[in-house]
């Protein structure tokens, strides 16, 4: 019998049942709830009379729907204060923790799991959120659902999956100095295309992963849902292990030595078989940037916007065309030099503290440029905190950003941080579909540090030439 | 749920690939508490013009599609977000069964929640359906049956399509899903018991 990889290692210690037939079920570790996804769940349940089973591993907080400014007024949408306000009652009513409004552990729900030290290896993990693929940075299987099955969760504590098949996006080499997570989970989506992955989970292997922080983790992790993945996955190791230490949640004492052991064995074995490997060159990758409206629309930042008219395929095509329309670019068109109206740093991808530490590096001593708009938005009221601590907040708005609170924000704009029709914006988020940001607001994905660069210059820049001291990675830096 | 059987109704076309749920239902209208009030909001930036008639541009809107209860769709349909707001809003609009080469894994799984067929056809298949479709004169009917796992039309196309038992029962059915799962306590219960005690034995 050949080996197993980490994916099936985790799917099979978590098997309820696994009929021939159908769908297996799936046993939950943790569920995260956030305002936009669980009303109707919570209805259904009461409907219906029944309890939550395990409240005990569910986890509530705030995130889509909350103002990023002053907190101590009330929401002004009175229907988001609604769904934000029957979070809070149902989580009351059910018993399970809440991170509300004015709580200090409030943020972006793929934000506070991990800073909690909730999130740990080998876990099964589902939210009613697609990005909930973010948590696969620990060696967790976590997965994205929908509303019935969010109910179906808080009621059962499992879930119907079908086995999922595996992929390795297998990064051969290092990146160079300046290239970040982003680039890296970017040029991967670029490569397969938007329903690339579909039905994988897809594993992120080689030096350029085991290089990565936790939080550049969690950036690819995060974004593998633009691929079409069902999950991603990234070993644990002595990185995940350092991260996770001490965190409020963690095992502690005997009970941490016995959970690193039991970690220490999630990792694929070496006779494993993927049911599929991408083969992806770091040592090639240049800061990525999104062209089009959606994240597999992307090119290297050095490169230009791509000539429907050399697509093979006529829906896509008809696709490209239909995105240049949207963005309002020329085919050929350098993607360096694009003015920008908006910038846009935070978000689930992109809003933990490292990534405001690498913005700040590029924002600091410098301005944000005539006529830009620019905002930094912390993952969670801990990032903020830290940040704060760290003196960020001061460069970012001696340099003209706005620094606000944590929240989903401009990403999905549900509430009030919104693109205007024709608005260009250079955003750390994860999609750049039509209408996301705001209705006819044209989206630009990139990294933070090249947002920053963005904000600066007031164009798409590529960072290292804006910086081409400061700008390096750890291993690069003078021992 | 809803049980789907057999259905015949008139079919929309959406040629486009990788439709996203933002498309299909735009962030503004996720603030419902309901269930319901989705469905004059589905497509909303493409259905409507800035004064809020409708774009006669738009691909639903053409007079052939109205009263649609059957999508044809691009690949990749339903990308995206994970908001269950889509197939609430399509079921809501009239959407029994959507046609597509490829489906979104998240949204695959809302749609069967939610008792809306999602049928994937070969590329070729679609193709020769889209055809169908822009050369009927009128209204262009199929019929989708989940209990012979067929798709046709009146003009003798006819193609197969496969959805696994587990979730075929339950939409033949029109079971619930939970009260299914519930059933199942017994070994939900033995599984919570083998896992506490293997990382307790683990932690010794």
């Amino acid at each position: 019998m050949s080996g197993r990889t980490l994916c099936q290692k985790v799917w099979e210690a978590h098997l309820v049942e696994e009929p021939a037939d159908g769908p297996a079920l799936v046993y939950i570790d943790l569920h995260l709830v956030h305002e936009v996804t669980s009303p109707q769940a919570f209805e259904g349940l009461r409907l219906a009379g029944r309890a939550v089973r395990r409240p005990d591993l569910t986890l509530a907080t705030v995130d889509h729907n909350v103002p990023t400014t002053d907190r101590s007024l009330p929401i002004a949408d009175a229907v988001s204060r609604r769904q934000v306000e029957l979070l809070v009652e149902n989580a009351h009513a059910y018993g399970i923790e809440l991170h509300d409004l004015h709580d200090p552990g409030q943020g972006i729900v793929h934000v506070i799991g991990p800073e909690l030290g909730v999130t740990q290896p080998g876990m099964t993990i589902v939210c009613g959120d697609s990005h909930t693929s973010t948590h696969g940075a620990f060696g967790a299987l976590a997965f994205g659902i929908g509303t019935s099955e969010v109910e179906h969760v808080l009621a059962t504590q499992t879930v119907r999956f079908a086995r999922p098949r595996t992929l390795e996006a297998r990064y051969v080499g290092l990146p160079p100095a300046g290239v970040t997570a982003k680039d890296l989970i970017l040029a991967f989506i670029g490569r397969v295309g938007t329903a690339g992955a579909a039905g994988h989970v897809v594993e992120y292997t080689g030096p350029a992963v085991r290089a990565l922080s936790m939080e550049g983790r969690m950036t690819m992790c995060n974004m593998s849902i633009e691929a079409g993945a069902r999950a991603g996955l990234i070993a644990p190791d002595e990185t995940t292990f350092a991260y996770l230490m001490d965190r409020p949640r963690a095992p502690t004492g005997k009970a941490w030595t016995a959970a690193v052991d039991r970690w220490s064995l999630l990792v694929s074995d070496p006779d494993a078989k993927y049911d599929r490997v991408v083969e992806i060159d770091a040592t090639a990758i240049v800061p990525q940037v999104t062209w089009g409206t959606n994240p597999g629309m992307v090119a290297g930042v050095d490169g230009r916007v791509p000539d429907p008219a050399a697509v093979a395929d006529p829906a896509e095509r008809e696709a490209a065309t239909r995105a240049l329309s949207y963005m309002g670019l020329a085919a050929g068109t350098p993607l360096e030099g694009l003015k920008i109206d908006r910038v846009f740093i935070g978000s689930c991808t992109n809003a933990r503290i490292e990534d405001l530490r690498e913005a700040a590096r590029v924002a600091r001593g410098r301005s944000v440029a005539p006529g830009v708009r620019a905002m930094v938005v912390p993952g969670s009221m801990r990032v903020k905190a830290q940040a704060e601590r760290e003196g960020l907040d001061r460069v970012f708005t001696e340099a003209g950003f706005e620094w606000r609170n944590a929240g989903c924000s401009m990403c999905l704009g549900m509430n009030p941080d919104i693109l205007a029709s024709g608005e260009r914006c250079a955003a750390t988020s994860n999609r750049n579909f039509e209408g996301r940001q705001g209705k006819g607001g044209r989206t630009h994905l990139m990294s933070p540090a090249m947002a920053a660069a963005a904000a600066v210059t007031g164009a798409l820049t590529d960072v290292r030439r804006l910086e081409p001291a400061a700008v390096r990675t750890p291993s690069a830096a003078t021992p | 749920m809803r049980a789907f059987t057999t259905h015949t109704g008139v079919t929309a076309a959406l040629p486009r690939v990788n439709v996203d749920t933002d498309q299909i239902i735009p962030k503004q209208f996720l603030k419902r508490v309901e269930r319901t009030g989705f469905g004059p909001a589905l497509f909303f930036d493409w259905r409507y013009q800035a004064d809020g008639s409708p774009n006669p541009g738009f691909e639903l809107n053409q007079p052939k599609a109205a009263g649609a209860s059957i999508l044809l769709a691009g690949a990749n349909f339903g990308c995206g977000s994970s908001r269950e707001h889509a197939p609430w809003a399509l079921g809501e609009y009239g959407f029994r069964a959507i046609l597509a080469e490829s489906f979104a894994d998240i949204f695959d799984a809302n749609c069967t929640q939610n008792g809306i067929v999602p049928v994937r056809l070969p590329a070729s298949q679609m193709t020769e359906l889209f055809r169908r479709y822009e050369l009927a004169e009128g209204p262009y009917e199929l019929t989708v049956s989940l209990e012979t796992l067929t798709v046709t039309d009146r003009a003798g196309f006819s193609a197969g399509f496969t959805l696994d038992a587990y979730r075929r029962d339950s939409l033949l059915a029109g079971l619930d899903e939970i009260g299914r799962t519930l059933q199942l306590d017994g070994k939900i219960a033995a599984y919570e018991r083998r896992r506490a005690t293997l990382l307790a034995r683990q932690a010794e």
